[in-house]
């Protein structure tokens, strides 16, 4: 049915085409023959082709056009008057006795394009006349048609300034008054093609429709391009009158279309006097037309506008525009009620877009948009419209783009409550939005009462939000999220340590929300932050020794103190030892004897209760070993109670060569190699020959259990740790001892060629043997027999 | 035959020359065979003036018993053929009984003659003047072809100009079909001379029919006779389309028809009690369905004088 359609469309354009041409050929006959009567009797004839009703507005235009080129010669024609000896105002009259309506008005309008250009021709009357002939067609394509036609053969001949006629500004009148009516004329028609036929076809009309609008647009264009339509003809008359039209056409492809059209067509500067009337219009159009999109292409065009040129910023300020922008979209809000959610912040979105563009200095701008947003948004549940989300994130992320600079979204009061709106998912995103920028733009904040609105807008991150299971995190998100948090913690900072002070506070605070899967990402953070005030405290101890003074590193360790015990009870042992001992290294850098003390304590207690993994016990007391040893600040009991646990839980380890290990680190507790630390060559001893016991242990278990002594690793790190000490001038560690070890490895190993590490602990010796000086006389006394190779 | 042929040949030629005929504007004129002659055109109340020229054949000479010329006026009724009514017959005497010889010139003149009706070429009926030459003879009483050879007519046709009409008002009416169609449509005038242009516009107050397009007809209606034996004919004289496709309620048409193309005569009103020639402005509406729906206004044509 329908293909048949189509192929019997494409017939008739086929005949048509045909009968064009024929007459055609006719007509060229005549011209050359300057037969005046023959060319119109002919080019009626041929008109005549586009009375046809069985076209589609598509193949229509395609036997309009072929018409339209024959027109263009008859024009020529019958503007030389020496072809054809009549005068044009009587060939004006004579073109009219043809019949048939639709070619004698396309003649019409042919001779009058010539007849306006023509001297002294009455160019008003003959616009008008022309205009309001053209009503004798009221069928919609053919009266578009030929509508469009006078404006084709009109458009170029139209008085205008500059054109040299007497009495520019009537004339230019005339000619916008032409094209306004030709407009009005073209949109009613164009409306009407909507209602004509059964309404099953309503889509396919529309789309036709659609294919037609720039038809109709094209006036609007011929009006722009007048150049004496000055802005106050623009506001007095055309505006209102195309304005006028449009609202009363009451057709929502007409309206949404035409008011494009007038935005895009007509200069901004116009615009933006005429913001008023044509924010007017807006409410008044049909409900179901997309005034977002109309509003937000006005305000696209006016920013770039403002961005083109610091110069015209003025202009903005003198009409308000933000005030009319901002009422006027508040007036269409209320007068489309159902407009969805989606829309309204659409349009906040394109005005906030606007506003950063012309008025970047006005906060307060700003905030009265997300103000209104807010008005908008409460009273309702929460937003689970995918597409109104990402609006608000868009509305919430401009702002953030524009000014690089969270501090002054911060200072906006509505900012926060817009966020509320957002469903979890979609906060938590916005706030990734809000770190990164501050990291991007590397973003100081540096007040506790910002941190604290910081932490408000991003509390997604911070803590669990009402309705949300935990399990619903997808990991790496969640990692990438918290990550992001404690980078953000980095990015607090003030010089002045009291305000520091209230800074980590203040994180503290919200970070201890943040529940057992938050706080082993954020606190780390929050511990190095704060150290790093108290190295900067440390560093000006001379200056403020003040009784009064609230911010003293004790204080700050008290702090740490209950962050990290929080961390512990997670729970997240591994992680909160090592803070711990970071927080004592401090401590000891800080002269804080006890409160070092403290933080040691702490770390044994997590490692006798929390510490059960063999594997982290390891890590742990080798941590605590290398810590230990550089505190300078323990008195003789103190350190004695530590080292001593420490060597107590070393020996205590599961594995023998863990065992082993540990025990000879810990011979390094009590050789501290400094100018006046401290040196107990004979515990030192000890250790290791505790060591080497227990490596012994461990050769013989391996024996035991696998038929075969392991590697003697054990033995030759243990010769390495003696030679370290020999070296260090420790009395104990004398050169028999070593040579003694040396033999017994070297018995040990089934091939000690094998054994790289051994080898080159060997060649070790050698070399400083052969090197010379005080060490070499030491090591003299070791006989080394190297392995065969 | 030829010989035969030759013996009813007219003995002689007869011319009828008007003596401004070089300069006198002429118009056509539809014959009965359907070809249309230029002939003289005068005005009511002008003197006809000019000469019968009277040539024998073969050096032959010509018996008659006088020539003379008549003015006649006749309104001829086609469907009561041969039936001449004349209401202007006037006669000279071009010459008294007795032979030709040779080529003779007779001049006449008709003055300030009374010709009150316009030549009509109607589709029953027709109107024309004529001058009429005959040579009387004597022949033997049973032939009557004297008719045939010695009367030539020569056609002039006369058409009378009036003013502008002092009281000229507008057509305006409102018709229509209950609850389907409402118009309102004007003609600027009732009066139209024949070269004018009727200006107006249809108004469209209500449309709830599919209408294809709307045109305005030019209708003729002539009556001949009277009482039983009226014969009534009408014919379109032009068909001019006003409007292409369906308007809408408050749509205002324009109409603008040009009445020169058309051949149109003057509106008249009883002619020397025989006929009468009425124009109609018929509005014609069709719609999609090829429905008409019409109103027919008669208007009054009348003859401007061109050069006042």
């Amino acid at each position: 049915m329908i293909v048949d359609g189509i192929e019997d469309e494409e017939k008739w354009l086929a005949e048509g085409i045909a009968g064009i041409q024929q007459n055609a050929f006719y007509i060229h006959r005549a011209l050359d023959a300057n037969n005046l009567r023959e060319a119109l009797k002919f080019s009626a004839h041929m008109l005549s082709e586009l009375r046809t009703s069985k076209l589609s507005p598509h193949k229509y235009y395609e036997l309009y056009m072929r018409a339209f080129d024959e027109l263009r010669r008859l024009e020529i024609f019958f503007k030389d008057e020496s072809r054809h000896g009549v005068s044009v105002v009587d060939l004006y009259e004579l073109v009219q006795h043809a019949g048939n309506i639709l070619p004698r008005l396309y003649l019409l309008c042919t001779v009058g394009s010539v007849y306006i250009r023509s001297k002294d021709a009455p160019v008003r009357e003959v616009l008008k006349d022309l205009v309001e002939m053209c009503l004798g067609v009221q069928h919609p394509i053919r009266g578009l048609f030929l509508r469009s036609y006078l404006s084709q053969v009109s458009r170029d001949k139209l008085p205008d300034i500059g054109s040299g006629d007497e009495g520019d500004a009537d004339s230019v009148m005339d000619s916008v008054e032409f094209v306004l009516q030709n407009f009005t004329e073209m949109n009613k028609l164009w409306v009407r093609l909507q209602y004509q036929g059964p309404s099953q076809i309503r889509e396919k009309r529309e789309k036709e429709r659609n294919e037609l609008r720039d038809l109709v647009g094209k006036n609007l264009h011929v009006l722009s391009q007048i150049e004496g339509v000055d802005l106050d003809m623009y506001k007095d008359t055309v505006l209102p009158r195309v304005l006028e039209q449009v609202v009363n056409c009451k057709d929502e492809l007409a309206q949404f279309y035409l008011m494009e059209c007038i935005i895009q067509v007509f200069p901004d500067e116009y615009h933006l006097q005429t913001l008023e009337t044509l924010l007017g219009a807006c409410p008044q159009l049909q409900p179901t037309v997309d005034i977002k999109a109309i509003l937000s292409q006005l305000m696209e065009r006016l920013s770039n506008y403002a961005a083109s040129s610091t110069d015209v910023l003025p202009e903005f300020l003198q009409v308000e525009a933000f005030a009319k922008l901002s009422g006027a979209i508040g007036r269409v809000i209320e007068a489309q009620a159902d407009m969805p959610i989606v829309g309204a912040i659409a349009l906040q979105v394109s005005l906030l877009t606007f506003t950063l563009y012309v008025h970047p200095d006005r906060l307060d701008y700003v905030d009265q948009v997300l103000g209104a947003c807010v008005k908008k948004l409460s009273g309702m549940p929460k937003l689970d419209d995918n597409r109104a989300t990402k609006q608000v994130v868009a509305l919430l992320s401009a702002p953030l783009d524009k000014y690089n600079d969270i501090v002054t979204a911060l200072t906006l009061s509505n900012y926060p409550r817009v966020m509320d709106h957002l469903d979890n998912e979609t906060n938590k995103v916005m706030a990734m939005v809000i770190i990164q920028s501050i990291m991007k733009n590397n973003t100081c904040i540096s007040t506790a009462d910002k941190v604290e609105v910081l932490f408000e807008l991003i509390k997604g991150l911070i803590k669990d939000l009402d309705g949300t299971a935990l399990d619903e995190y997808d990991e790496e998100d969640f990692n990438e999220e918290q990550n992001s948090v404690a980078r953000l913690i980095h990015m607090f900072h003030n010089d002045d340590p009291e305000e520091m002070v209230k800074i980590i506070c203040t994180v503290k605070k919200h970070i201890m929300n943040g529940g057992p899967r938050r706080l082993p990402f954020t606190v780390p953070s929050l511990v190095f932050s704060a150290l790093r005030l108290v190295r900067q405290l440390q560093g000006q101890d001379g200056d403020v020794v003040g009784e009064d003074i609230p911010t003293t590193p004790k204080k700050i360790f008290q702090l740490l103190n209950e962050t990290i015990e929080a961390l512990s009870s997670v729970p997240s042992p591994e992680l909160a030892l090592r803070l711990y001992l970071q927080c004592a290294e401090a401590a000891n850098d800080c002269d804080l004897e006890p409160v070092a003390y403290e933080f040691f304590t702490q770390a044994f207690v997590l490692y006798e209760e929390e510490i059960a993994d063999s594997k982290a016990q390891v890590t742990a007391i080798h941590l605590i070993i290398g810590m230990l040893q550089r505190m300078n600040v323990f008195g003789v009991e103190n350190r004695d109670t530590l080292t001593h646990k420490a060597t107590g839980y070393s020996a205590k380890l599961l594995k023998k060569p863990d065992q082993c290990r540990a025990v000879y680190a810990c011979s390094h507790l009590f050789w501290v190699d400094d100018q006046d630390g401290l040196k107990d060559g004979e515990r030192v001893l000890l250790c290791l020959k505790r060591a080497l016991r227990i490596a012994n242990a461990a050769q013989q278990m391996a024996n035991v259990t696998r038929g075969s002594s392991g590697p003697v690793t054990l033995f030759v790190e243990i010769l390495n740790k003696y030679l370290y000490y020999f070296e260090k001038e420790n009395p104990q560690i004398t050169s028999s001892a070593i040579q003694g070890l040396i033999e017994l490895i070297a018995t040990e190993i089934q091939n000690p060629a094998s054994d790289v590490f051994f080898v080159s602990t060997l060649r070790y010796i050698q070399f400083q043997k052969q090197k010379g000086g005080l060490l070499a006389e030491k090591y003299d006394s070791i006989k080394i027999r190297f392995p065969f190779v | 035959m030829n010989f035969l042929a030759g013996a009813f040949k007219p003995p002689c030629k007869i011319s009828i020359s008007l003596a401004d005929g070089g300069a006198r504007k002429k118009v056509p004129l539809k014959k009965e065979n359907g070809q249309s002659v230029m002939v003289p055109l005068f005005h009511s109340q002008e003197n006809i003036v000019g000469e019968v020229i009277i040539e024998p054949l073969y050096g032959k000479k010509v018996e008659h018993n006088g020539v003379k010329i008549e003015l006649l006026g006749q309104i001829e009724l086609y469907f009561d053929r041969g039936n001449f009514y004349d209401f202007t017959s006037l006669v000279r005497e071009l010459d008294v009984p007795g032979d030709l010889y040779e080529r003779k010139t007779y001049p006449f003149e008709f003055s300030t003659v009374e010709m009150p009706y316009e030549s009509y070429n109607g589709v029953n009926i027709r109107l024309r003047y004529v001058l009429k030459v005959t040579i009387s003879r004597n022949f033997v009483p049973n032939i009557v072809e004297y008719l045939d050879f010695v009367i030539i007519y020569s056609v002039v046709g006369v058409r009378n100009y009036s003013p502008p009409p002092a009281i000229n008002n507008s057509i305006k009416m409102e018709v229509g079909i209950e609850d389907c169609l409402h118009i309102e449509f004007e003609y600027s005038k009732s009066k139209y001379h024949l070269k004018d242009v009727i200006i107006g516009k249809i108004y469209f107050l209500l449309v709830r029919i599919k209408i294809k397009n709307m045109e305005l007809e030019i209708r003729r209606r002539e009556s001949t006779g009277s009482g039983t034996n009226t014969y009534v004919e009408t014919e379109t004289l032009a068909k001019f389309e006003l409007m292409d496709g369906a308007p809408v309620r408050g749509e205002s048409i324009p109409i603008r028809l040009f009445l020169s193309p058309y051949e149109l005569t003057p509106t008249y009103r009883n002619i020397n009690n025989k006929f009468s020639v009425k124009y109609f402005l018929n509005l014609v509406l069709v719609d999609d369905e090829d429905r008409r729906y019409f109103k027919q206004q008669e208007f009054q044509l009348y003859r401007l004088l061109e050069n006042p």
